[in-house]
Order: C-alpha cells, then structure tokens, then sequence
C-alpha cells in the first residue's frame, strides 16, 4: 500500500471527528424549528370552547399582535406554566389565544373555572387539525402572531416569566410597532 | 460501607492497569523478563478488583440502598430482584462498569490462554488491553462514577427502572453485546503489538483469529437479541429500525466478519496483511465509535443514554488517541507492507477480497446515514433532517445481494486458484433448482411475491453449494458418512455461518414482504377473520403483577374449528413512574407469528387492537443464532487444542493441511 | 429518559380523552397498504426515533388520523407527504428528498461501489506471478518428488 492511500483513513478518521465534535455545539437533538415562520396563520372554523354554537375563524383575531398558546387538560406541562400565563397577561397586557388541543370539551372548561382562565379567545381543536397546520407536535406551544395573522416565532415548552421577557416580549413589541 | 469499598476497588484495578501499562513496557525496553511477566499477573488483579467493584454495586442495587445516586434512579423497591440486577447496568454509569469488567475478563482470558504465544508479543498485546482499560477506568473514576452517594437527602424509594427494561431480553443483551464490542479488543490488540514490535508476518493472524472468532459470535449474539427483543416487547411488530445505535452496533458487526474472513485469508496464503491490520483496528474503532454515539447524546434515539455532552467531549478525546494514534502507527509501520499477490481471479482470496470491500462499504454507507443528519445540521446553520429505514434499506438491500452470490460461489472456490468448470458449470443446475425452490417458498407464503421468490433463490443457491462442498469433502472410497463426521470443526462452523446467512435472508424477505397488520376496533365478542385464521376477543380482565397492574385481554385464535391458543397481551400501568406500557402476547407458529397488541381502551369496553401476521420471521433469530453457534464452533477446533510444545508445528501443519485440501 | 417519560405520561391520560383515536377502518385493501406504508415512513416529530406506526404520542395519533384523511380524500402518496413536509420539514421524512442537500448522501454508496470495483480491479491486475511461487497442490507435488530423491 502506498503512503499516499494510508493518509485516506486518516484524513476520513480526522474528519469525522471535526463533525462529531461540531455535534455538541448543535441544538437539543429533540428540538424541531418551526417551518411556519413568516407564514401566515392556517385557515380554520373552530367552535369556541366557551360557547360551542359559536365558530371562530383565524380572521377574528387579526388587528392586534397575540400570543398563541397550545394546551389540553392531560398536558401536566401545561399546568404548570398555567400560572406564568396569567400573570404575564395581567402585567403585560398580552392577548393571549388559547387552543385546546386534543382535549375534552367539558374537563377543558372545568380546568378553566377551577384554575382561572389565563385567555382572551379559545378554540376547541378536537382533533388537532389546528395544530398539525402550525407543525406543533407537542403541548405546550406558545406562538407569536403579528397583527396581520403571520406567526413570527414559536417556543416549544413551559413558558415562564424569564421566557416571557427574553423571548416573546420584544417580539410583540416590534410586531406592535410596525403596525 | 460497601459502596465505599466498591469504589476503593475500582481505583485499584485502574491503578493496578496503570502498572500494567508501565512494568511490562520497561520490561520490554531493558529486556528484564520478570517484568514483562507481570502483565499475565496483574490481568488477574485486575479483573479481581473489578469484579469486586461490580459486586459491590450490585449489592447496593438488592440492598435498596437509594443514597447511591444511581440506585435511586433506576430502581424501586417493588422491583422483582432480577431486575434490580440488570438494572445496574440499566444506565450510563453501571453499563460503562459492565463494559470495564468486561474489558478486564477479556485481558485475562487473553493473559491465561495464550501460551502458544511468543512471550514478548503477548506482554505487548497486553500492554495495549491494559491501556484501553485504564482510559476506561479514568472515564468511570473521573466522569461516570457509578458509586456517588446524595447524602445527606437522599430519596426513601427509587425512581424505578424503565419498564421497557424490565425484561429477560434486558438482561442478557447488554452483557452479551459488550463481550462484542471489548471482544474487538483483543484483535485490535494483536495488530497493533504487531505493527509495534514491527513483527509483520502472519503469526499474529494465526492467533488472533479464535478471539476474533469468539468477540464476533458474542456481537452476532448481542445484536440477534436486540432485535428479538424489540419485536416482542415494543409493540408494534418491528424488529430492526436503523437507529443509530442499533447502526452502532451493525457497523462493527460489518467489520467483524469481514475481519474473520480476511484473517483466514492471511493466515493461509499470507495475503491481505495490510488490509487485516486495517480491518482489526476499523472493528474495535467501530466499537468505540458506537460507544460514543449511545452515551454522548449528539444524536436522537431511544436507546441512547442520557448523558451530558462534557462527557461525550471526554470519550470524543479518548477515541482520537485510541483511533488516530492507531492509524498514526499503521502509516509509520505498515505503509510498505506488501503481500505477494499471488493468486487467480478465481482464487477463494479473490471472492474474499470482493466480499470484504463489500462488507467495508456497508459499514461506511450506514456511518453516512447515521451521521448524515448530524453534519447537515451543522452545515445549514440548523435544519434538521431525517435519515432512517427507507434510506438504509435502499441502500444497504443492493450491496447485501452481490455479497449473497458471491457468498454462493464462494463455497466452491479454492485457495489460489479455482477450476472455471466447476465455479461456473456446475452452477448452472443448482441455480436451476435454488430458482424453483424459492417460487415454492413464495408460493406457500401465500401468492408469488418476486422478492420472496428471489431472496430465496440466493439462500438455496447458497444452501445448495454448501451441500456441494461438503459432497466434495466426503469424496473418497471410504463411507461418505463417516468422512463428513470426521470433517474438522472449522468446516462445519464454516457451513453453519453461511447456512445461518441463507435462514436470515429468507426470515428478513418473509417478515418484510409477506406480512399483514390491521389496526382494529374489537369490542368483547368481536371476531375478526385473516385469512384462514379466526381472532375472538373476549374482552379484559384486571391483573396485578408484582409492581404494576394491567388490564389484560383475552383472544382467542383458531383456525378453521381448532383452537389453537389463547393470546393475553396486556396494557401494564407501572406503579413507581406511573407508565404505561404494551405487552404483546405472540403465538409462534411455523407459518408465521400471530401478534396482538392492545392499543387504546375505547367505549363500551372495546379496545382498539392491532394485529400483525409475521410469517418465517423467527428465522431471522434462528439464523443469527446459527450463525453465532458457527463461531463459537470454531474455537472448539483441533488446532487450537494442540500441547504447548508441539504446538507450533503441529498448528503449522493443521493449517497447511487446511490450505492443501481446503 | 425524561422524554420517555413525558410521552408515557401523556399515554396515562388517554383512557379520559374524550375523542380517542379510532382505530383504522379501511374499505379498500390497497388504501389499507398505502396507509401503514406511509405511516412507516414518516417520523413522529415528538418521539426519541421512531415512525408514526409505532408511537402512541398525541401529535403521533393525530397525524395518523392526518394521513388517513388524506388518503380517502383521495390524494396521493407524494401528496401526503408533500402536506406534512410543509408543516414540519424534512425532518418528518424518513426518506430524504433528492435536494442538492442531500446529493451526496444518495450519491455516496453508488460512488464508493464504483471505487471498490477500481480497488478489485487493480488488484488483479497487479497480480505478479512470480516463478518462484508454487500454489499449494504444486508445492505438494514437489516435496513428494524431493522425496523419492
């Protein structure tokens, strides 16, 4: 074997391993980025979970920038940032939006009642047609939507008021100012 | 108390491997032989302080004694006392103390059994084992101490095991794919005590090749079980899924056998020298690779350990000394290593050599794919990507088929070179007969599937040259029974593993291609008709298990009016972590596995269930236990046995025999 | 182990879901196959590695009962796929798309077939017959010749 073809492995060797080490700067291997960034909101006809003969549609929430929230009542991670959303909505004023994932109508409502009602509009998504065309693929999810309907970011997890401020907050505001 | 001593053993034997290190090296470099000795010796020790150190943990774990970090993570009180056995190597920390005893039954096995080696050459190889260990021993000591206690707070119950652990095949896989992976070792360390001492020829091969032999049958072992175990335990009827760490240990395996393959080849006719040091260092490199990937928590898979990334940093180092100094030392000492080519293109060296490419290709096919996602990420500034069974099969299927004929013409070809009639002429009717036995396979199975058809024609051709070589062994005036009998050991391991091959395909094409699955709702009562089979559900039942409860169905399968069984899969609720979990019940059949899951309770007592028909998909455990068995029977030949003082020459001549008439 | 056991968690609370996945229904037997190939090939986004087929997460079920919407609504399987590759990208896909991304990916073991026919063929081309070398049954030969000498 030549000396040439020997360096072979050794370069494909050193390779590999500049990769494998690049791997640990990546992001959680679990984390998905949104492929809904910039796009506008998915068309839907949803009934709202607290009147069920009334239907929402994506355009009765355009005009003010929102947080859109994922949540179900079998969601323990919902539970706990429950708190952080109400609190964050009292302080800061944010219309939140809440989308009732997968989830049973009457516990929804009964989870409300017991815990406080952290939203401004709910809509029951009892099938998760809803959220399968926001690409969530796990509750919680918190998205920002602009003023016109289109998402801007989305936070995958608990939102807590660290969250809140770091990441969702300053994107509100600038949606807010462009208006 | 004992937890401590668990411990203080551990940083013995590393220090003891340490001195196995340092004292054979200064014995080699002044020539003092009592030094070098003592790496026979200190293999003792070692391995005796880490079986201590092993025994220690495990007590921990059947003591219950949660104020062991480790203990109160992966264990319960109400877990049956088996489990909090293997529950000790359930995690990262007590699996890398698994590997480290392993590493160190291996270094003494080695230390102990091999006599017929030239003293110097074996102190050396043992330097190299002892090294690994200590590198092994570091990371545990320093980064994954199994034996941390969280006093002064520490839980009163355990976090429990992971359910899907809780089982036989949880026991045994691990230890059994670790002899594997540290079995790559002793190879990996023949061939670099061999460019070390820059003693080249082909002895090394000679020796090397029963411990190569036994590491392979292990990881055959290891990997059939995993995928036994994923079938019946998961719940959904699959049985390999080109996880990455599945891939992990796929990817040595590929290497291994082609490892084995070339060591023949260099042992006999002195070729592919370079090519087989190459090779040894590639397995065990592959083992450590795979290592890495399962314990770093770079890449996404369900049976990856959750570790943090600081120590995946520290075996990213340890594998750039092992791997990168090794083929630093190949391209100092070996880069002129020419083998005299001196053989036909239809010498057996030649369909060896076609295979080993083959097998090297697939090895790095399935690294591109496992890493693939890896590297595009990192390049495209975050997009994530997928690669899995899609993927692997489309390319891993189209090399494994070339290797399958090859496989097949092989059996018949001789060393150097091999009569063109009978390679090719004599193929003509048995691919005649391969190609109608495998349409009746397809056939049986329910319809004419191509793929059935043809798989099945490779593993009768296969099977059908086997037959034909050994018809040429028992040739002769004397009865052809009593020659076959007396044929050596290596002839029928050499049989056994390609025959295991030929049960595999069959099994793999069977499972894949003629399988039915139906999700269904079945509510008490209910009967569901496939082909000729009847499934009745009767409804569940309430059951308690030692620590957890379950609602447990009963089917009911018969086939015309014959009841043949009764199925009880269940749907466990675990009380420590509170999680649910299927358990499938089977019924193995010769025609094909019944398998029946409960999904989701529905109203009105229904359940959804999901059914599957599996027919020949046995075969592929049953091959791959073959196949191990093939290896294992290789150890047990006569050459082998040979006294020390004749041993030389009397092995010598066993393998001249070999290459004479094999 | 902590996704583990969030996704078990969220498949404790199923008995009280008010909607529970229907189990899967099909009419036409071809429709049938194209579903469980489909949800073979597609990735549960929430899951640790493993298809649709075998998960029993919620985004899981939903989009199991996604793709079987779409199947009798008669779309095709490139379709399908095409809906769920605008919601969560490639990663959903098991099979990559032919991209320019992923060229050498597809490209690679064809290439490196190519590349071990080369290394075969030259070396049996290199192959050196030297005189001196006997094969074995010759060598045989010999030494019973040397014998009778």
């Amino acid at each position: 074997m030549a000396k040439q073809s020997v360096l072979v492995p050794v370069l494909v060797f050193a390779g590999l391993v500049i990769l494998l080490g690049f791997g640990f700067r990546l992001s959680d291997p679990s984390y998905l980025p949104s492929q809904k960034l910039g796009e506008p909101l998915p068309e839907f006809r949803l009934p709202n979970l607290l009147d069920e003969s009334q239907w929402l549609t994506e355009a009765d929430f355009l005009g003010e920038p929102f947080l859109l929230n994922v949540w179900a009542t079998w969601c323990p991670s919902c539970l706990a940032e429950h708190d952080a959303l109400t609190s964050i909505r009292q302080q800061h004023g944010v219309r939140i939006m809440g989308i009732n994932y997968s989830d049973d109508p009457i516990k929804a409502r009964r989870w409300l009642q017991d815990l406080g009602d952290p939203y401004d509009y709910h809509v029951i998504d009892a099938k998760g047609t809803l959220a399968v065309d926001l690409g969530v693929y796990g509750a919680p999810e918190t998205f920002v939507v602009g003023a016109d309907g289109t998402i801007l970011y989305r936070h995958v997890g608990v939102v807590t008021e660290a969250v809140f401020e770091e990441t969702l907050a300053n994107r509100l505001l600038s949606a807010a100012d462009q208006l | 108390m004992i937890v401590e001593l668990g411990h203080f053993c551990l940083v013995i034997a590393c220090l003891l491997a340490v001195l196995q290190v340092a004292m054979p090296s200064i014995g080699l470099s002044r020539g003092n032989l009592l030094l070098v000795e003592s790496a026979r010796s200190l293999a003792a020790g070692v391995f005796v302080f880490t079986l201590f150190s092993f025994g220690a943990l495990t007590l921990a774990f059947l003591e219950d004694d949660f104020s062991v970090a480790y203990v109160a993570r992966n264990s319960n009180t109400l877990l049956p006392w088996p489990y909090k056995v293997s529950a000790v190597w359930g995690a990262h920390e007590g699996s890398f103390l698994l590997w480290t005893l392993v590493m160190s039954v291996w270094t003494l096995l080695v230390a102990s059994f091999s006599k017929p080696l030239e003293q110097l050459f074996r102190a050396r190889v043992l330097v190299v084992m002892a090294a690994l260990g200590v590198g092994f021993y570091l990371f545990l000591l320093l980064t994954s101490n199994p034996f941390e206690r969280s006093l002064p707070f520490f839980p009163s119950e355990g976090s429990d095991l992971n359910p899907l652990l809780q089982d036989f095949g949880l026991i045994v896989h691990p230890p059994l794919l670790y002899m594997g992976y540290v079995g790559l070792s002793v190879p990996f360390a023949f061939a670099i005590a061999s460019l070390w001492s820059s003693q080249l020829d082909v002895s090394w091969a000679r020796w090397s090749r029963p411990w190569t032999n036994a590491a392979w049958a292990f990881l055959t072992l290891g990997i059939t079980l995993g995928s036994w175990w994923a079938y019946y335990e998961l719940g959904w009827g699959g049985w390999w899924f080109w996880d990455a760490v599945e891939n992990a240990s796929f990817m040595p395996w590929l290497i291994a056998t082609a490892l084995i393959h070339s060591l023949a080849a260099t042992e006999k006719r002195g070729v592919f020298k370079s090519w087989t040091v190459l090779l040894a260092v590639f397995g065990f490199s592959f083992s450590l690779l795979g290592a890495f990937l399962v314990r770093s928590g770079i890449l996404t898979s369900v049976h990856a350990f959750a570790v943090d990334p600081d120590r995946g940093q520290v075996i990213l180092a340890f594998l750039i000394v092992v791997i990168g100094g090794s083929l630093l030392l190949y391209s100092v000492r070996a880069w002129n290593l020419k083998s005299v080519v001196s053989f036909d293109r239809t010498g057996r060296e030649n369909f060896i050599l076609a295979n080993n490419v083959l097998l090297t290709i697939s090895a790095t096919v399935i690294l591109l794919g496992t890493l693939y996602p890896l590297a595009y990420e990192a390049l495209t500034g975050g997009d994530k990507i997928s690669v899995g069974p899609p993927y692997f099969n489309a390319v891993f299927v189209p090399l494994m088929l070339p290797m399958m004929v090859l496989m097949a013409f092989s059996q018949r070809s001789r060393w150097w070179s091999t009569d063109s009639s009978v390679l090719l002429k004599s193929q003509w009717p048995m691919l005649g007969a391969s190609g109608a036995l495998g349409a009746f396979v397809s056939w049986l199975l329910g319809g004419l599937d191509l793929w059935v058809a043809g798989v099945g024609t490779l593993a009768f051709w296969l099977v059908l040259n086997l037959i034909g070589e050994l018809r040429r062994r028992v040739k002769g005036r004397s009865s052809p029974w009593q020659r076959l009998l007396k044929q050596p050991l290596s002839v029928w391991s050499m049989v056994l593993g390609h025959f295991g091959i030929a049960v595999v395909a069959l099994g793999v094409v069977a499972a894949v291609m003629v399988s039915e699955e139906t999700d269904l709702r079945m509510a008490p009562g209910d009967v569901e008709t496939m082909g000729q089979l009847k499934i009745s559900f009767f409804g569940t039942q309430a059951v308690e298990g030692p620590n957890y409860v379950a609602d447990q169905g009963r089917f009911e399968i018969r086939e015309g009016d014959e009841l043949l069984a009764v199925l009880k899969p269940e749907k466990r609720r675990y009380l420590a972590s509170q999680s649910v979990m299927t358990e499938a019940d089977i019924l193995v059949r010769f025609g094909g596995d019944i398998y029946v899951a409960l999904g989701e309770p529905l109203s009105e007592g229904a359940w959804a269930v999901r059914i599957h028909i599996k027919p020949l998909v046995r075969f592929i455990w049953i091959g791959g236990v073959l196949i191990a068995l093939s290896g294992f029977l290789s150890l047990l030949d006569k050459r082998y046995r040979a006294r020390r003082a004749t041993n030389d020459a009397k092995a010598v001549t066993e393998t001249q025999k070999e290459t004479v008439y094999g | 182990m902590n996704k583990w056991m969030l996704s078990f968690t969220l498949l404790l609370a199923l008995p009280s879901a008010a909607t529970p996945l229907s189990p899967v229904e099909f009419s036409d037997d071809k429709l049938k196959a194209r579903y469980y190939g489909l949800i073979a090939e597609l990735r549960c986004p929430q899951c640790l590695n493993t298809n649709l087929a075998g998960s029993d997460a919620m985004i899981a079920q939903n989009l199991r009962e996604t793709v079987r919407r779409l199947l009798l609504e008669g779309k095709s399987d490139a379709e399908v796929r095409a809906f769920l590759f605008e919601r969560y990208g490639d990663f959903i896909l098991y099979q990559p798309r032919w991209t320019a991304r992923t060229y050498l990916l597809w490209t690679a073991p064809g290439l490196l077939v190519v590349f071990g026919l080369w290394i075969l063929l030259r070396k049996n081309r290199l192959r050196q017959r030297s005189p001196a070398v006997l094969n074995p049954a010759e060598e045989a030969r010999l030494k019973r010749l040397l014998d009778k000498i």
